[in-house]
């Protein structure tokens, strides 16, 4: 059984070791230091961490303003508060600015769990992709969460990233090469695609296993990067295979399998199925009861894709 | 600046704002007028800036944080040498780089893009927390209206500036009293605006918006304020400087006709 670790713990990992590589790196949160692990870096860094209080607006507003006087910024708190509460923020400061700010979004989706619908983010990912020039990233695991963040940090504009709060099965080893914007092959198959994003990938890959006993074989695809997506991988899918599932922690409303469903309207048309949130909001619930009640599971993945058969 | 020279541009300035307002055919006129000797004396006498050298990492930095008041800023941008007073007239024009509402992508000098109202207060929070962080000795300065105090965001940045003890930081009320709908007072009351800032840790200062001599001497006295950020509430008109503008909620976002605006010029001493 692979190893478990939550995105978020990745992501405190991550920006202690950027702190130490860039002077330039700033970390703000929303008094959620200890949940976002943003904490990890506050601790070494104390002078380059600022705690902006319950204020999520004013906390990108001032990134915003850092970003422009040069520093690299990472604003964290939970994906609801950050894409939702301050979404017009990172519109108008952050995206119209093109800002070099981060915005590390944690706790999004269902398995934030017991706090329930209200904390559940299920649109975040639809909302970031609206903004002109925003990239938005969905890691799948701890490896390549952190490898992703330092490539966001690397490149001069705003990024979302979205983090999880359960803990989530290793995939990659630190050989990957993990580029934004770059879909990473999990496993080939010649029948069928399923494209996953987030945490939903390791589903995917389960559900890949099971239809391959039946004989499905299916090729499946991480698409950490919503935007810009790679086109080229949704593209050679669409026309190398009978179909696409798309699979995501999110609402199928403007999330990963609406985009992939506008490429291959445009460039491939092909049959395109989608395993998300239907138009409802999430309860309180354990991670995995929730993913079960809300058909996010490697059976429900599984269906679609025999569904399509 | 000497005070004459100080009272000379203000009016040329006030002459663009109606000039650019008037070939547009829409923008904020009584919003401009009412922050333009406070522009004036920041831009002309206050700040460290240069439109010839406008990337200087040691400028000071200016947000316009009630960002509808593009006449007076794009005014102060042009006569400051940022770029040549003659492209006033394009404002708002389809490819214009003046923006109705200001565009740092779009036109140098232009420190935040602005318009949705609060966010410039805190951007300017930001970049105040980043020139301490820096050891920088420039400063942030940033205009808000007093409508905008009804903005949320503007009390959380209104927080966190006290917080971080951001002496570095200077903010501008235009307290003209008037928002689009009428009177602060009718439509939401932001008063009393000075004790509001005291109570979340700011220096006050209070002062006549148009006396350039206690504007003048309110920076000078916010520049040598430690341990905490200043904010002048000026008492200012709308519309100040054209008589049928002042004081009148109507000219918040309204351009006038060739009359009123050939009468607005010979009011300011100009030809439009």
């Amino acid at each position: 059984m692979a190893e478990k670790i939550a995105t978020r713990q990745s992501y405190g990992k991550a920006l202690v070791e950027l702190g130490a590589s860039r002077q330039d790196v700033v970390v703000l949160d929303a008094d959620l230091s200890g949940s976002t692990m943003t904490k990890e870096f506050a601790k070494v860094y104390p002078q380059r961490f600022f705690n902006a209080g319950i204020a999520e607006a004013n906390m990108y507003g001032m990134a915003a303003g850092l970003a422009i006087s040069g520093k690299t910024v990472f604003a964290s708190t939970f994906a609801i508060f950050a894409a939702g509460r301050a979404f017009e923020i990172i519109r108008n400061s952050i995206g119209y600015t093109g800002a070099n700010v981060k915005v590390c979004a944690t706790h999004a989706g269902l398995t934030v769990g017991e706090d329930g619908a209200s904390h559940q983010a299920i649109e975040d990912l639809a909302l970031m992709r609206t903004i002109p020039g925003m990239t938005v990233i969905n890691p799948a695991d701890d490896i390549s969460a952190r490898k992703l963040l330092k490539a966001a940090a690397e490149m001069k504009g705003p990024v979302y990233v979205r983090l999880g709060r359960a803990a989530v099965p290793v995939i990659y080893d630190e050989e990957t090469d993990v580029q934004i914007g770059k879909a990473l092959l999990l496993r080939e198959g010649k029948d069928y695609t399923i494209i996953a994003t987030g945490i939903m990938v390791n589903q995917a890959l389960e559900a890949a296993g099971q239809l391959s006993a039946e004989g499905i074989e299916v090729r499946v695809l991480d698409m950490h990067t919503l935007k810009p997506m790679d086109e080229d991988a949704v593209v050679r899918a669409a026309r190398e295979t009978k179909g696409i599932v798309t699979v995501e922690e999110h609402t199928v409303i403007g999330g990963l399998g609406a985009a992939v469903a506008q490429i291959c309207c445009e460039k491939a048309p092909a049959k395109v199925s989608f395993v998300g949130i239907r138009d409802t909001f999430g309860e309180s619930g354990k991670p995995d009861e929730l993913l079960e009640k809300y058909g996010l599971t490697a059976a429900a993945i599984a269906d679609a894709v025999r569904a399509m058969a | 600046m000497d005070k004459k020279a100080l009272q000379d541009k203000a009016a040329l300035i006030r002459q663009h704002i109606i000039r650019e307002v008037y070939h547009a055919g829409s923008g904020h006129p009584g919003g401009s007028l009412s922050a333009t000797d406070i522009m004036t004396v920041l831009y002309f006498n206050e700040m460290n800036i240069d439109g010839r050298d406008p990337g200087n990492p040691d400028r000071d930095r200016f947000v316009l944080s009630k960002g509808h008041a593009t006449p007076v800023l794009y005014a102060c941008l042009a006569e400051a040498g940022f770029f040549p007073p003659e492209e006033l007239v394009t404002f708002r024009k389809l490819g214009s780089h003046l923006q109705g509402h200001p565009s740092m992508t779009k036109l140098t000098g232009v420190e935040m893009s602005t318009g949705s109202l609060g966010q410039g207060f805190s951007a300017s929070v930001g970049m105040a927390l980043a020139g301490r962080l820096d050891n920088k000795s420039s400063r942030i300065y940033v205009l808000l209206g007093d409508g905008e105090l009804q903005e949320g965001i503007t009390w959380e940045a209104s927080m966190a500036a006290a917080h971080f003890g951001l002496d570095n930081l200077c903010a501008v009320v235009d307290h003209n009293g008037l928002q689009i709908d009428g009177r602060n007072d009718d439509v939401m009351r932001v008063m009393p605006i000075a004790e509001k800032f005291r109570a979340f840790g700011w220096n006050v200062i209070e002062l006549d918006g148009h006396d350039l001599d206690a504007i003048q001497a309110g920076f000078a006295a916010a520049r040598k304020h430690k341990g905490a950020p200043t904010v002048l509430v000026a008492e200012t008109h709308k519309g100040k400087g054209v008589s049928f503008m002042e004081d009148d909620a109507g000219w918040h976002g309204k351009a006038p006709n060739r009359e009123q605006a050939e009468q607005a010029m010979k009011e300011l001493g100009g030809v439009l």
